[in-house]
């Protein structure tokens, strides 16, 4: 009944969907308030059943009734509950259920807090939004019905692959969601500005928060999955540039350029129809991803379940939604009016090579990713593209990036000069020297890329301590005042400082730990010792441990350093019953300096035990600046909450520091 | 109406056509066409990835019973899934042999420390000469080479569960005109 039920709302979602994206179009066409005024309350309907239908499945998982085809092949009884209930969406139909949840929620959160942005546009936005949901509704229900049931119902169901059953793993495509989807709401902003040919600061005051939470949650959900899949796969590596990933890395690349373009709209009104494509291209790559994972148009270890129907619906939805887009980009781009100069040192200067960069990377990941489905479409010959070819091309970009972040900020907006924003930077290079030699110190040699990367790294600490100080008048004005003159900086500009921060902490940490990673891989007996970095990892012993639904083995290491413990580590072997495979848990003591890793294998035979030990430098440091970047997004959006939908640009009380102008 | 403004429609419309193609083609991506299919194995003389081991030559594929030839590289994650199978042929006494593809050798010691070595002997390929002569697509890739050196059959891809007994049955069927 309760499936039923689920299935029911889903169609009533997909009713007022068509309802939603004709009428409140047709009300502002027509300067009709009866019909603009439906958009909100459609957009909450939408929302409310996709919920309901989320709930029913949900509530199928938990109560495991395998009568449900779905839950009968993802799911089992043994399971623990947290996995029951993701493992809703550890599946095609769940998670597309997931995605159009997550759609409509946003819809409804324009809605909500859209009340103030002028009424036909709101209109506008909710229909355009209305659109994507109905074809991804229509996916739903002729393709890939979650709520299918099973004649007989089978008595167990057929679990959920043990590689999945993790935390991390549990929260990373919620994550993910929340930011491919966030980005509709650019997107449906960009059609409704196309459709009324005007887009001016007050539009790009609006659509930065939106994209704001886009790119935290998909900056987030991304490094939710480069964890998991260092610490669940065992081998320790974080990224493999597969088609999946990159598929989430490019709306990610594209949103960081949009953040930025958006700023120079609505700080100076330029870049108007570049920071529009943007706003549309970043949301076709999130459809993109969402074809090339579904499709099996591509080979990747994530892949769902290929289906060439499914493959040809969303196809065709491709065509319609980001052909129809740029058609319409194509028809009307060119009157949208062209907005203020800018010479080209300038913070807006620094803005367009920052999107320039961002927008040839996000490029390069493209061409990598689908270079082998092209070459095979006109040609018919097949080609895989390898790290090697993402990471030669990328490193360079990257480090011109850094480079030019550090010098961007310090920039005055229309005309900067770049001998007095070098003047300040003396600091920065030589902060970025000792970076450089602090690393040799510590690690010794290595090549010269690994330099390179500590020194553009400090770079970019020592450039932003530079604007810090700068912008709270370090030196130049009463110490005594120093914390009430940073504490009135706006919010937004600590935010971008963090999220710079971040950047180079990742830095940091991509470089060491791809650098200096030490490695052992040993047989030991309990008793051994084995030295690896400067630490020594004692062996103790091998338990079998039982858990829910696993067995495993359990390997007992106690490390420590120059004769001090350091920390005691139980890397495990699991073997799970249902569907039956073998996963490794290896063991990670983070420490600051880095990681020691730990990973048990299969014994020898005679009383010897395969493992694999690591100690790999700063590892934690690319998490740590993703989180920085997040944070720094929060923090920045945080400064902006009152200014959703603000509906005049003169409302905003200006800031105290009126030398420099914040940048965002 | 600036002709600037139509390229991103028409670069889009592009891929959609190519994206039109491969569904339509209906292939898996993992079917090839089949160039050197019933040709001998092109020449080549490999170094080894250690020192003081043997490296791997096409005389070494004219043994006079059927092996396999595998095209791996540490850098490439699906090696990693088909990697048990290889053992598993391996120990059936089969023989495989390994190219290893634009690799470094450090790596591939690891890599074969880390999963078990279930080659008979590897060649490097350090910069992919051979692969091109052996027309490799991507890695991995899985050749079968009858006992005269001439190609029965070329898997790209990893050999995934449902793959194996196509690749067991290529196997057979390279062992049934025996060589006389």
């Amino acid at each position: 009944m309760i499936p039923e039920i689920g299935h029911f709302a889903l169609i009533l979602a997909l009713c007022f969907a068509f309802l939603a994206a004709s009428l409140p179009l047709i009300g502002a066409a027509r300067g009709d308030t009866r019909l603009i005024g439906l958009a909100p309350p459609l957009a909450l309907g939408q929302f409310f059943f996709v919920s309901l239908a989320f709930a029913s499945l949900t509530y199928a998982y938990v109560t495991s009734d395998f009568s449900v085809a779905n839950v009968a092949s993802n799911s089992h009884s043994l399971k623990p509950m947290l996995y029951k209930i993701t493992g809703v969406w550890g599946n095609h139909e769940g998670s597309l259920v997931l995605w159009v949840m997550t759609l409509t929620l946003f819809g409804a959160l324009v809605a909500l807090f859209g009340r103030s942005l002028p009424s036909a546009f709101l209109a506008r936005t909710l229909s355009i939004q209305a659109m994507i949901a109905i074809g991804f509704l229509l996916f739903l229900l002729l393709t890939s019905n979650p709520f299918e049931r099973l004649v007989p119902a089978p008595f167990e169901g057929n679990g959920l692959n043990p590689l999945l059953q993790d935390p991390g793993l549990a929260f990373h495509p919620p994550l993910l969601y929340l930011g491919y989807v966030g980005l509709s709401v650019a997107f449906s902003f960009a059609i409704a500005a196309l459709i009324e040919g005007r887009i001016g600061p007050r539009w790009a005051r609006w659509v930065r928060p939106w994209v704001l939470v886009a790119w935290i949650f998909l900056g987030a959900g991304i490094a939710l999955g480069s964890w998991w899949a260092y610490y669940e796969l065992g081998w320790g590596g974080w990224w493999f540039w597969d088609p999946v990933e990159n598929a989430s890395f490019m709306p990610w690349l594209c949103a960081t350029a949009l953040l930025h373009s958006a700023i120079v709209v609505e700080k100076r009104d330029a870049l108007k129809r570049w920071t529009i494509l943007l706003a549309i291209l970043c949301f076709s790559l999130s459809l993109l991803g969402t074809f090339l994972v579904r499709s099996g148009i591509l080979t990747s270890v994530h892949a769902f379940a290929v289906d060439a129907e499914r493959g040809v619906f969303i196809l065709i939805f491709l065509f319609i939604a980001i052909g129809g887009s740029l058609a319409l980009y194509a028809w009307r781009a060119s009157s949208l009016e062209p907005g203020g100069m800018f010479s080209t040192v300038s913070r807006e200067g620094a803005l367009v090579l920052n999107n320039l960069l961002l927008s040839v990377a996000t490029a390069i990941v493209l061409m990598g990713t689908l270079y082998p489905l092209l070459l095979d479409a006109l040609t018919g010959a097949k080609v895989s593209v390898g790290p090697p070819f993402f990471e030669l091309s990328f490193i360079p970009l990257s480090v011109l990036l850094l480079i030019a972040l550090g010098v961007g900020p310090l920039l005055a907006w229309k005309r900067g000069n770049l001998g007095r924003a070098a003047k300040l930077l003396p600091p920065a290079v030589l902060l970025a020297i000792l970076g450089a030699g602090g690393a040799w110190l510590i690690w010794g040699a290595g090549p010269v890329m690994a330099f390179i990367g500590f020194a553009i790294a400090f770079w970019l600490i020592a450039a932003i301590l530079v604007d810090i100080a700068q912008k709270t008048k370090l030196g130049r004005a009463p110490l005594s005042t120093l914390f009430q003159r940073a504490g009135g900086l706006p919010r937004s500009i600590w935010g971008m400082w963090a999220a710079h921060l971040g950047m180079a902490v990742l830095v940091l940490g991509v470089t060491a730990s791809e650098t200096w990673t030490e490695e052992k891989l040993v047989i030991l007996t309990p008793g051994e010792t084995v030295e690896v970095g400067d630490f020594q990892f004692g062996f103790k012993a091998v338990d079998p441990v039982a858990g829910p639904n696993y067995t495993a083995i359990r390997g007992q290491f106690s490390v420590s350093r120059n004769g001090r413990h350091v920390a005691d580590l139980w890397p495990e072997q699991r073997t799970y019953s249902s569907p039956h495979m073998e996963t490794t848990e290896a063991a990670i003591y983070p420490l600051f300096m880095g990681d020691l890793y730990v990973v048990v294998g299969d014994p020898d035979g005679i009383g010897g035990w395969s493992a694999r030990l690591y100690y790999k430098p700063l590892i934690s440091f690319i998490w740590a600046g993703v989180l920085l970047m997040v944070l720094g997004g929060a923090l920045s959006l945080s400064d902006r909450r009152l200014r959703v939908g603000a509906p005049h640009p003169k409302a905003r009380p200006v800031p105290n520091v009126a030398v420099h102008q914040p940048a965002e | 109406m600036r002709p600037a403004f139509w390229v991103p429609l028409i670069l889009f419309l592009g891929l959609v056509a190519a994206f039109a193609v491969q569904l339509a083609s209906g292939d898996n991506p993992h079917d090839l066409p089949s160039a050197l299919i019933d040709k001998p194995v092109p020449n080549f003389d490999l170094p080894p990835i250690r020192m003081g081991e043997a490296g791997l030559k096409s005389e070494d594929l004219k043994s006079g019973e059927v092996v396999l030839l595998n095209v791996f590289a540490s850098w490439c994650a699906p090696c990693r899934i088909e990697h048990p199978f290889l053992s598993e042929l391996a120990e059936e006494g089969i023989p495989v042999y390994g190219l290893n593809y634009k690799d470094r050798p450090q790596d591939v010691a690891t890599f074969l420390r880390e999963l078990g070595d279930p080659y008979a002997e590897i060649g490097a390929d350090n910069n992919g000469r051979v692969g091109v002569d052996f027309g490799v697509y991507g890695v991995p890739e899985t050749y079968v080479i009858s006992g005269d050196g001439r190609i029965m059959y070329k898997h790209v891809g990893p050999i995934l569960p449902q793959n194996q007994d196509d690749l067991r049955k290529a196997i057979a069927a390279a062992r049934q005109p025996e060589p006389q």
